[in-house]
């Protein structure tokens, strides 16, 4: 009789502690789940994306993040938003080689395109790698004198006093206290689903359209390590990022007049390192290279065709650079660039879930 | 209170029970481990750090004067092989970035009975793991991709040696020493339809016999000069580019890679 009562005062405990933890559960918020949608290539060949686990992939924070991506209130005159350098039409680039602050002030590099972010495996971020998560480059822009040159408490108290703000940040992260963090999550959450796998050559890949002649001779030339030798670089149809994410020196420049990479890892091996730019969606990214300097794809390839020049620091895939490179003939060049031009994804760039 | 002492009294010996159980379940002496490898890189005996790369000179076997610049290179298959014949093999892989220490240090997932091992390994993939209908999804995530283009004859890079190296006549010149399978193809360049042959040229490394213990450490020491050593002595102003559809290169370098690897100190720790 004594035993069935101490195995009730022991249930009690149990069930006391149990909800005790419910309270708890009670109080968290949590947004509505919205995994990222992983296309059908990536899924089969490569690692899946980078998602902190202190940020997940919500309607909410998506939403808010989108809208504060298309704002200028981010900006110290509320005349910018990052959207004004990083453009739907141009896969999230600028037409122009540098972009224009809100003094009108120059950048000194050209603005990265942005899509695939979450299977940036090494999490550099930048031309230069200088930010080692996607919520940390976030709050890069904001700040920086020449592009829109504000204070994050001065972003905090316009959002703050912003009539919708409050509310959407409540429902993206449970709370209408706006802070900078919360602000980068957001923006980093809408950035992930810029997702471009819906190329020509994405549907050649899934048997659904076939290359040309000439795209399917271009694709030859690019994996051809005597010619093109593109993909120890840029990947090959097994990596759908068509990027390595890594740095390098591409000949571009007998004297280093910008470090790059080596400006931020202070190692003198690695300056005028710049990271590897996607080849996607390169028929809406021009200007090219990180300083914006070609305007064509054709100038690109008269580059690595016979344009390189010797560094300390140059790659040694860069080959025959005593000669200024591997010498393609034109008909070479022609079909190389037309399978390049098969990575472009025109429905990236018009996916009304992307556009302000 | 004398009930609840029968109760603590109970689930005490309950504890003392359920604790001796898995021992006297376990039948074995002394338990299975697992086995730690640490991949080290040398030039003559020389030992590569990272500060080397690109900074330190090195002369190969036939007098060419170059630097390092990228040491990247693929094992599989470790093996424990005991003196009756049986084989452990935990059937993974391990992609070392020698520049970067990434991936230095593996610990093959397989736990082995303590003893004496004739402990192997493959330089690359052999043709089975090469041909693994999927691939590799890492490896294809890393460095752009380490797999091969398939004119080539797909499959994955076994290793990527890159440098610099001062020519026959003076010139600054780059070497990419990528080591695939040998691969040769009825008409150049290579192209769909043009492979001919596709020869396996990754190989198995024996490092003798090794003491397991309960926690041991064995060093794969790589020296880079046998890669231009032995029994080909490499002239890199014929061999310094495009090799990887080189068949004969191929085959060279997968003969020269008999010497490159030793087993190096074993600690029992």
């Amino acid at each position: 009789m004594r035993l069935g009562v101490l195995c009730r005062i022991l249930l009690l405990v149990v069930f006391l502690s149990s909800c005790e933890d419910k309270d708890d559960n009670l109080q968290q918020y949590t947004a509505t789940p919205a995994p990222l949608e992983v296309p059908q290539l990536f899924e089969d060949n490569i690692l899946p994306p980078v998602i902190p686990d202190d940020n997940p992939q919500t309607v909410e924070g998506i939403a808010l993040g989108k809208k504060l991506f298309f704002d200028p209130i981010l900006s110290l005159d509320n005349t910018q938003a990052c959207a004004d350098c990083h453009q739907p039409e141009n896969s999230f680039s600028d037409p122009r080689r540098f972009s224009v602050g809100i003094d009108g002030s120059l950048g000194t590099r050209q603005s990265m395109p942005l899509f695939n972010m979450a299977w940036n495996f090494n999490e550099k971020f930048f031309w230069d790698g200088r930010s080692v998560s996607l919520e940390e480059q976030i709050f890069q822009p904001v700040t920086n004198p020449i592009e829109m040159d504000n204070t994050w408490p001065n972003v905090e108290n316009s959002l703050q006093d912003h009539a919708d703000y409050p509310a959407l940040f409540e429902e993206a992260f449970g709370s209408t206290q706006i802070d900078s963090v919360n602000v980068s999550r957001a923006i980093a959450q809408f950035l992930r689903t810029l997702v471009s796998a819906n190329s020509k050559f994405d549907r050649a890949e899934l048997g659904l359209e076939p290359l040309t002649p000439q795209e399917q001779n271009g694709l030859n030339i690019y994996l051809d390590e005597g010619r093109g030798d593109c993909f120890h670089c840029h990947g090959l149809p097994n990596n759908p990022l068509w990027t390595d994410n890594i740095f390098h020196n591409n000949g571009m420049d007998e004297i280093i007049t910008d470090l790059g990479f080596g400006d931020v890892s202070g190692d003198p091996r690695e300056f005028g390192h710049f990271k590897t730019p996607s080849l996607r969606n390169l028929a809406f990214t021009a200007p090219y290279m990180h300083d914006g300097r070609f305007a064509t794809l054709d100038e690109v390839i008269d580059h690595y065709s016979e344009g390189l020049v010797f560094s300390e620091t140059i790659d040694p895939l860069m080959k025959a650079v005593s000669t200024g490179g591997v010498a393609l003939t034109d008909g070479d060049k022609a079909d190389l660039k037309a399978f390049l031009l098969s990575l472009s994804d025109p429905s990236f760039i018009n996916n009304p879930d992307f556009q302000e | 209170m004398k009930l609840l002492k029968k109760i603590a009294l109970f689930s005490m010996t309950a504890l003392v029970f359920a604790s001796c159980k898995s021992d006297d379940d376990g039948g074995d002496p002394v338990a299975n481990t697992t086995v730690d490898f640490t991949f080290t890189q040398n030039f003559n005996g020389a030992a590569i750090a990272n500060s080397d790369y690109e900074t330190t000179n090195y002369t190969n076997e036939n007098g060419e004067v170059l630097t390092l610049s990228k040491l990247v290179y693929l094992v599989s298959d470790v093996t424990f092989t005991a003196a009756d014949g049986t084989v452990y093999d935990a059937g993974d892989y391990n992609l070392i970035d020698a520049r970067n220490g990434t991936n230095v240090n593996f610990t093959p997932g397989i736990e082995i009975p303590q003893g004496d091992y004739t402990v192997s390994f493959t330089f690359g993939f052999d043709d089975e793991d090469n041909d693994l209908a999927g691939g590799y999804q890492d490896l294809n995530s890393s460095d752009g991709s380490w797999a091969v283009p398939d004119p080539l004859g797909g499959g994955y890079h076994f290793m990527r040696m890159e440098g610099m190296y001062t020519n026959s006549i003076g010139s600054i010149e780059s070497f990419q020493y990528h080591t695939i399978r040998a691969n040769s193809h009825t008409t150049l360049p290579p192209g769909p339809g043009t492979l001919d042959e596709l020869i396996d040229t990754s190989f198995v490394v024996n490092l003798g016999t090794v003491t397991i213990g309960a926690d041991t450490d064995i060093e794969v020491q790589m020296d880079v000069a046998e890669w231009f050593k032995n029994p080909n002595q490499w002239d890199l102003n014929t061999w310094f580019t495009v090799l990887m559809p080189n068949f004969d290169a191929q085959m060279d370098m997968n003969e020269n890679g008999a010497g490159v690897f030793s087993l190096g100190t074993v600690n029992q720790n």
